[in-house]
C-alpha cells in the first residue's frame, strides 16, 4: 500500500516515487518533519547570515562554494535515507565552511507537489530523479544548466546520458541507483538445483521445471499501478531494444505499433508463469510468496529486500533478465537513477552548482554511506564499497557491465501519460490479455492527444 | 402595488439605524459574501474556464485554450470515465439500499431498551469514528488474497479488492460496516423524540407493532428521513476515501472524484483534463441538489 518504513538493509535512496502511496504516517510525519523544519532552518539562516560565505580552495569549476539551501525528499528522521543525506550536506560544511540549511520534506508531499515548489520560492539545489522527470523541468526552464560542471570525476558514459537534456546539455547530478532484476533465494535455488539462466531457452526451461515442481514461476504484483511497468520495460527492451525504449517514452514511436504489439504478446505468453491475481496484490505481498518459497523469482527493484524477512534477505540473490533476441541482447536494464538539480528559482546559482558538483564526488558519497547504517549504491565509481552488502556490490557491478540505462517507464515519459494512462491499460492487459490490439489503441489515442 | 406609506415607513426604519448599526450589518453580510465569492464561486468558475484550456500548471501563459476536446476526450477515448459514471450511481443505489435500511433496522431494534442496548449502539456506532481511510486498511486485513481473514477462513482464493467484477462490492460492504451505525444513531435520535402517546393510541386501537411503525411511526419522522435522504446522495457524491486507499480509483473502483484526483493531483498535472471531469462533478451534483431543494420548498410551501 506504501512505501515500507525503513526495515532492514535498504540499497536505495528511494523507492521510485510512484511506488509510493499515500501513506498516512509519513504524510504526518512530512507534516511534523517540516514544521520542525521551518523553526529549525529559520534557526539556520539566521546562523548563516551573519558568517559571509567564505570560499575555501575548492577545485571546482563551476561557482564557488557559498552558503545553499538544500531541499530534500526525506523527512527528519525518517531513517537511514535521511541520515545519508544530512551527513553528505554536514560533511560539505565541514570541507568549504558554507553553510547547506537543510529543508527536509516528506518523501511523497516533495515529489507531489514539486510543480509548485520549483514556481515558488525553491532551494538552491533539491534532490530529484534522472531521466524525463528531469527533462521537462529542463524544459520549461526550472533548473539550471550544469554542463559546466560535467565530465564528473567518476561518472560514466551512462550516467552523463540520463543527465542530459533534450537540449544535449547537463542538468542532473546522479548520486545513487538501484536496479531493476530478477531476484531468488538462493536456498530454494539449490534445493531444486536450479541455476541461473544464461539463455532464452535456459529461462523458458526453468519456468517450465518451476511449474511441474509447483512452484509459481514469477510473483508478481499489479495493485500498485506501477509495479507491471517493470515487466514491460524490460521486455520492451529485451525485444526492441534501448534505443526504442527511448523513442516509445519520448513519443517518437507509437504505442500501437507492431513493436508494442509483440511486447504484450511475448508478455501473454508470460503471463501464466505470473501470479495469478496480481491486481490485488501489494509487492510486499508478492514479495513474501518469494521468501517464503511459494513463487520462485521476483522481477522487482532492488528495493525487494524491503519486502522480506531478514534471513530471506540475506539469502538474496538476483540475476538480470535474459536475451529474447540474440540481435538485441541484454545490455539494457532499468536503473533508475536518484540525484540532484539546481533550481533556476533558487536564490544563488554559483553556490548552488558549487555544491552540486560536490555531491557528485565519490567523497560526498561516501560521507553519506558513513554516517548511515544503509548504504545506497553511489553513482560514483570511485566511491568506497566497503560498507556494500553482496547484493550491492553484484547490483554495482551489473550496472556498470550494462550498456544503457533505462529509467523506468514512468521516470523517462511524459508524467501524465505514466501517471493517467499508462498505468491503467497495463492493468486492462493484465485483466484481458486477449484485447492487445484494443489496449495499445486506446493508449495510443490518448498519447497522441496529451502529447499534443 | 406597495403602498407609498409602507414604503415611507421602511425608509424611516432605515433611517433610524444609526451608520454603526449599517456598518456592523454591512460587514456581517459583506465578509462572507466575499469568502463565498473568493472560495467558491471563483475557483468554481475558473475549473469552467479550466476545462476547455490544456495546461501543465507552469506559467500562465502556457494555457493553452483547446475548446471542447477535454469533454470530447472524456467522453470518447477515456476508458476509465464512463465506468466511473457507472459506479458513482451504484454507490448511490447501494448507499440508499442496504445501509439505510439496515441502519433504521437497527434503530427500531434498539430502541425497545433491550439488554445491552447500550452497548449495542456503541458498536454499531464505532465505525463512524473511524476515518474511511482507516476503514480501507482494516477491511484489508479482511481482504487481502494470501493472507487475509476471509480467504483464510473459508479457503476460498478470492482476489477481493483486485478482481474488478468483486472489489466495488467489496468496497461498498466496507463504506456500509461504518455508514450504517450514522444512519442507525439519526433514526435512533429520530425515534427518541417521537411522543410516546402515539404508540400508545395506536396500542389501544389495536395496531400492529408492524403497523404501528409503518403507519404511525414512519410518517412521524418525515423530517429525519429527509435527512438521511440528503446524506445519501452526499455521502455518494463524495465517495473517494475508501478507493483511493485501496488502489487510487483504478481497476474496477473508478469513481469521478478519484479521476479528478489522479488527472490533477501528484505528478500528472492535466489541469484543463482534470477540470472537465470535476465540471462533470459539479453538473451531476447540481442536479441532486436541485431535486433536493425542490423536494424541500415544496414542503415548506405546503
Amino acid at each position: 500500500m506504501a512505501r515500507p518504513v525503513t526495515r532492514g538493509p535498504r540499497p536505495s535512496l528511494t523507492i521510485p516515487g510512484s511506488v509510493s502511496g499515500v501513506d498516512r504516517r509519513s504524510i504526518l510525519r512530512g507534516a511534523l518533519g517540516t514544521g520542525a523544519l521551518l523553526a529549525a532552518s529559520g534557526a539556520l539562516a539566521a546562523c548563516s547570515s551573519d558568517s559571509s560565505s567564505p570560499s575555501t580552495g575548492s577545485s571546482s569549476g563551476a561557482g564557488k562554494p557559498g552558503n545553499v539551501k538544500f531541499g530534500i525528499n526525506e523527512a527528519r528522521g525518517s531513517g537511514p535515507a535521511y541520515d545519508r543525506l544530512a551527513a553528505i550536506a554536514a560533511a560539505y560544511t565541514q570541507k568549504t565552511g558554507a553553510q547547506v540549511s537543510l529543508n527536509a520534506v516528506d518523501h511523497n508531499t516533495f515529489q507531489e507537489s514539486i510543480t509548485t515548489y520549483l514556481q515558488g520560492s525553491p532551494d538552491d539545489v533539491f534532490t530529484w530523479f534522472a531521466g524525463y522527470r528531469m527533462a521537462q523541468f529542463a524544459e520549461a526552464g526550472q533548473i539550471t544548466d550544469l554542463s559546466d560542471i560535467w565530465p564528473i570525476d567518476g561518472m560514466s558514459d551512462a550516467f552523463k546520458k540520463a543527465a542530459t537534456a533534450a537540449d544535449g546539455k547537463q542538468y542532473f547530478v546522479p548520486v545513487s541507483y538501484y536496479p531493476w532484476a530478477v531476484f531468488y533465494r538462493k536456498s530454494v535455488f539449490e534445493k531444486n538445483g536450479w541455476t541461473e539462466p544464461k539463455s532464452q531457452d535456459d529461462f523458458m526451461a526453468l519456468l517450465k521445471d518451476m511449474q511441474g515442481k509447483k512452484i509459481t514461476p514469477f510473483a508478481f504484483a499489479a495493485k500498485d499501478a506501477w509495479a507491471p511497468m517493470g515487466t514491460f520495460d524490460i521486455l520492451n527492451m529485451r525485444l526492441n531494444g534501448y534505443d526504442f525504449h527511448m523513442e516509445l517514452t519520448k513519443g517518437k514511436k507509437k504505442w500501437d505499433s507492431p513493436e508494442v504489439k509483440r511486447v504484450f504478446e511475448t508478455w501473454k505468453t508470460l503471463l501464466p508463469y505470473h501470479q495469478e491475481n496480481s491486481l490485488g496484490r501489494t509487492w510486499q505481498e508478492a514479495a513474501t510468496s518469494m521468501a517464503k518459497g511459494e513463487c520462485g523469482m521476483y522481477l522487482l527493484g532492488s528495493f525487494v529486500v524491503d519486502g522480506v524477512p531478514k534471513d530471506a534477505a540475506d539469502d538474496l540473490d538476483f540475476f538480470t533478465f535474459p536475451a529474447l533476441d540474440a540481435t538485441i541482447g541484454a545490455d539494457a536494464l532499468d536503473a533508475p537513477i536518484d540525484g540532484f538539480c539546481v533550481a533556476e528559482g533558487g536564490a544563488d546559482q554559483e553556490a548552488g552548482k558549487a555544491f552540486a558538483k560536490w555531491l557528485g564526488s565519490a567523497e560526498a558519497a561516501d560521507a553519506g554511506n558513513n554516517a548511515s547504517s544503509v548504504p545506497f549504491i553511489a553513482a560514483n565509481s570511485g566511491a568506497s564499497t566497503a560498507k556494500y552488502g553482496a547484493l550491492q556490490k553484484k547490483s554495482v557491478e551489473v550496472v556498470q557491465n550494462a550498456k544503457s540505462i533505462a529509467q523506468f517507464l514512468d521516470r523517462d515519459t511524459n508524467a501524465d501519460l505514466a501517471n493517467t494512462v499508462i498505468t491503467v491499460s497495463l492493468q486492462n492487459f493484465i485483466k484481458n490479455p486477449d484485447d492487445i490490439d484494443g489496449i495499445t489503441a486506446s493508449i495510443q489515442q490518448q498519447a497522441a492527444s496529451i502529447l499534443g | 402595488m406597495a403602498t407609498g406609506t409602507r414604503r415611507r415607513q421602511s425608509r424611516r426604519v432605515e433611517t433610524k439605524r444609526g451608520w454603526k448599526d449599517r456598518l456592523v450589518i454591512g460587514t456581517m453580510i459583506g465578509v462572507p459574501t466575499l469568502l463565498v465569492f473568493w472560495l467558491v464561486w471563483l475557483p468554481a468558475a475558473a475549473s469552467v474556464l479550466l476545462s476547455f484550456t490544456r495546461w501543465n500548471g507552469f506559467k500562465f501563459s502556457a494555457i493553452e485554450w483547446v475548446g471542447t476536446k477535454n469533454y470530447v476526450d472524456i467522453t470518447t477515448i477515456y476508458p476509465p470515465f464512463w465506468p466511473a459514471i457507472r459506479h458513482n450511481l451504484i454507490w448511490l443505489a447501494f448507499l440508499f439500499v442496504l445501509p439505510t435500511i439496515l441502519g433504521m433496522v437497527l434503530a427500531v431494534v434498539l430502541d425497545r431498551n433491550m439488554w445491552g442496548s447500550r452497548f449495542y449502539q456503541t458498536a454499531f456506532y464505532l465505525p463512524v469514528v473511524l476515518s474511511l481511510a482507516l476503514v480501507g486498511f482494516i477491511w484489508q486485513l479482511f481482504y487481502s488474497t494470501d493472507q487475509g481473514l476471509i480467504n483464510e477462513v473459508f479457503g476460498s482464493k478470492v482476489d477481493w479488492y483486485g478482481d474488478p467484477s468483486v472489489n466495488l462490492w467489496a468496497v461498498l460492504v466496507a463504506t456500509a460496516w461504518r455508514h450504517t451505525g450514522y444512519i442507525m444513531l439519526i433514526y435512533l435520535a429520530g425515534l427518541k423524540g417521537i411522543d410516546a402517546s402515539l404508540r400508545e393510541a395506536a396500542a389501544v386501537d389495536g395496531a400492529s407493532e408492524v403497523k404501528t411503525f409503518f403507519h404511525v411511526i414512519f410518517p412521524v419522522m418525515r423530517p429525519i428521513n429527509m435527512i438521511v435522504l440528503v446524506i445519501v446522495v452526499i455521502e455518494s457524491l463524495r465517495a473517494f476515501d475508501l478507493v483511493w486507499i485501496v488502489n487510487k480509483g483504478r481497476n474496477g473502483l473508478e469513481l469521478i472524484s478519484a479521476l479528478v484526483s489522479q488527472n490533477v493531483i501528484g505528478e500528472a498535472t492535466r489541469y484543463g483534463f482534470g477540470s472537465a471531469l470535476a465540471v462533470i462533478m459539479m453538473v451531476i451534483s447540481s442536479v441532486f441538489i436541485a431535486i433536493y431543494l425542490r423536494i424541500v420548498f415544496r414542503e415548506e410551501r405546503r
